[in-house]
């Protein structure tokens, strides 16, 4: 089977030529979601955005590429490759209320991505709409369309970005820390229908998170990043059980938890940083951009 | 067992909901925090916990005296300080320490990381061999003495909640407020943060609040517990009793709630 999405040996560079994605491949299959866990700095978000296409003009990709469902992005005009982003992706983002514009309604933000990108009649996308809101339990949609942004909660503005994410029926959805500005009680309800929705409509997700408590409840396959870099890739279930590199270790004796206090909230080693360190120094060395 | 640090009864806020107020005229008062009881008891970690909207900042705030409480009392190492005016405060204050939850904006960035721990020893008469006890400080918080000449934008997330340790620490005061000081942090700095106040606390005797909305966190630092919601206190005890057998529904959702870092096929589809 085609994979929703293949990149491969994705570099990008800063200005000053450092590597900030350092040879990164991961592939998400349809109807599984994967994992993109790591530390701030690790590039976690930057392989999202260079998915969706919004990289910042300063993050140039030198090699490497990325394929939605088969087809290479690279090889797409930039207006072809808007369309076909458009038309087969979608994001969930961190803050709901910087992703919504505050001074519009919510119900035309839902319908706009439907009928400007994808070419929906006006009745047809507010149909799809409704249906999606009820499918994220939001009993009252007409209040809920008219109503503005700061009308709602965190957890009713997650769930209607969510409702908006699925509506168009996307092969892949990035979601980019979707849960870390919610409270944990909220965090877990939306979990819960991402999943749901999720498996109802067979979307593919990359789901970038820095939680290893939410990357052990939500996906199948899990890609762990440093510094730009893979340092380990596994099935969700093989990586808690056995991890095999020291820094997925290290992450894993961070996490607090709260059944097991005393081993949990260690530092990582100083010997770990060094080892990833060199394992990165090594990485840049032999590493030479394919074009020059 | 020695009097408490704090005795808190009847604790009450109100603030004026300025989203209400009408064009001419003064605002509605909103309560905040509804009749608090609770004390902090000396050398002792007390977390505070609680969702966005509980109240657990305001109580902070009305411990340190930054708010005035609208009611209740609140006893200070003996002493009623719930209506203090600021000159009686003062001298109060180098006991009463706040460490933030960012330290970005909690630091001044035109002044030197030296500058910024030496203020409150300055204000506070240890003037004399400034030098000194900023190497001090910073040496205690384990940064390098050099980093006194630095400015926060060179530091680190970590390194910068350090440095906003040590100025509350320069004092040694009584007590410090931790205010949800390691959420903007990554784990493995969270976690370098938390064994370091362990480790301080311990070793000065300081009583501490820590406000956290994580319950896992609490859960490994703090003695006893605070588990608030909408301005009251839902459950509180040892920490050990609490997570053992929590009595109140609402906490058992709290800690349902966590993502534990393990395989557990039916958490999702639970509660």
């Amino acid at each position: 089977m085609t994979p929703a999405l293949a990149i491969s040996d994705l570099s990008a560079t800063l200005p000053n030529g450092q590597r900030v994605l350092r040879s990164v491949s991961l592939t998400v299959e349809p109807g599984e979601v994967r994992a993109l866990v790591g530390e701030s700095g690790a590039g976690k978000s930057m392989i999202g955005k260079a998915v969706l296409g919004v990289l910042p003009p300063s993050v140039r990709i030198v090699e490497g590429s990325i394929r939605l469902e088969g087809q290479d992005l690279s090889a797409l005009t930039p207006k072809q490759r808007r369309r076909v982003v458009g038309a087969r992706t979608a994001l969930i983002p961190q803050d709901p209320l910087t992703a919504l514009n505050p001074s519009r309604r919510i119900g035309p933000q839902m319908t706009d991505r439907l009928v400007h990108i994808l070419g929906w009649a006006g009745d047809r996308a507010d149909k799809r709409v409704r249906q999606l809101l009820d499918e994220v339990h939001i009993r009252d949609p007409d209040r809920v369309m008219r109503a503005y942004p700061h009308e709602l909660s965190g957890g009713m503005r997650q769930r209607v970005l969510i409702a908006a994410a699925f509506a168009s029926e996307p092969r892949l959805i990035v979601a980019d820390e979707p849960t870390t500005a919610l409270d944990v009680t909220v965090q877990k309800q939306i979990l819960r229908l991402i999943a749901q929705l999720q498996k109802e409509h067979g979307t593919a997700i990359l789901f970038v998170t820095h939680d290893l408590g939410v990357v052990a409840k939500i996906s199948q396959k899990v890609t762990v990043l440093y510094a730009g870099k893979v340092v380990e890739e596994a099935d969700t279930a093989a990586l808690f059980a056995d991890p095999q590199h020291a820094y997925t270790r290290a992450l894993m004796a961070a996490t607090p938890k709260y059944t097991d206090p005393l081993a949990s909230l260690r530092p990582v080693d100083e010997a770990v940083l060094a080892g990833l360190a060199a394992e990165i120094a090594l990485a840049d060395h032999d590493w030479r951009p394919a074009s020059g | 067992m020695a009097e408490p640090l704090f005795k808190v009864s009847g604790l009450k806020v109100a603030l004026p909901d300025m989203t209400r107020k009408p064009l001419i005229g003064r605002a509605p008062m909103v309560e905040i925090l509804k009749g608090l009881d609770f004390e902090l008891p000396r050398r002792s970690v007390t977390g505070i916990v609680g969702e966005s909207g509980s109240g657990k900042s305001t109580l902070g705030r009305a411990l340190v005296r930054l708010i005035e409480p609208s009611g209740g009392s609140v006893a200070f190492d003996g002493r009623d300080v719930t209506h203090l005016a600021e000159p009686e405060l003062r001298p109060l204050r180098r006991n009463l320490q706040m460490i933030f939850q960012d330290p970005m904006s909690s630091l001044n960035p035109r002044h030197t990381i030296g500058a910024i721990i030496a203020a409150p020893l300055k204000q506070n008469g240890l003037g004399d061999n400034l030098a000194a006890r900023v190497a001090e400080a910073l040496k205690r918080v384990g940064l390098p003495e050099h980093f006194a000449k630095r400015y926060r934008h060179e530091l680190s997330g970590g390194q910068r909640q350090r440095v906003g340790i040590a100025r509350a620490l320069a004092l040694s005061p009584n007590f410090v407020l931790a205010d949800e000081i390691v959420s903007g942090l990554d784990v493995s700095t969270q976690a370098q943060i938390l064994t370091l106040l362990e480790k301080l606390a311990d070793e000065m005797g300081l009583t501490v609040a820590f406000i956290s909305h994580d319950l896992s966190v609490i859960r490994r630092l703090c003695r006893q517990v605070i588990v608030m919601r909408n301005g009251e206190i839902v459950e509180q005890g040892p920490t050990d009793a609490l997570f053992a057998a929590p009595q109140h529904q609402y906490t058992r959702d709290l800690i349902a709630a966590i993502p534990l870092p393990e395989i557990d096929a039916d958490w999702l589809k639970a509660g």
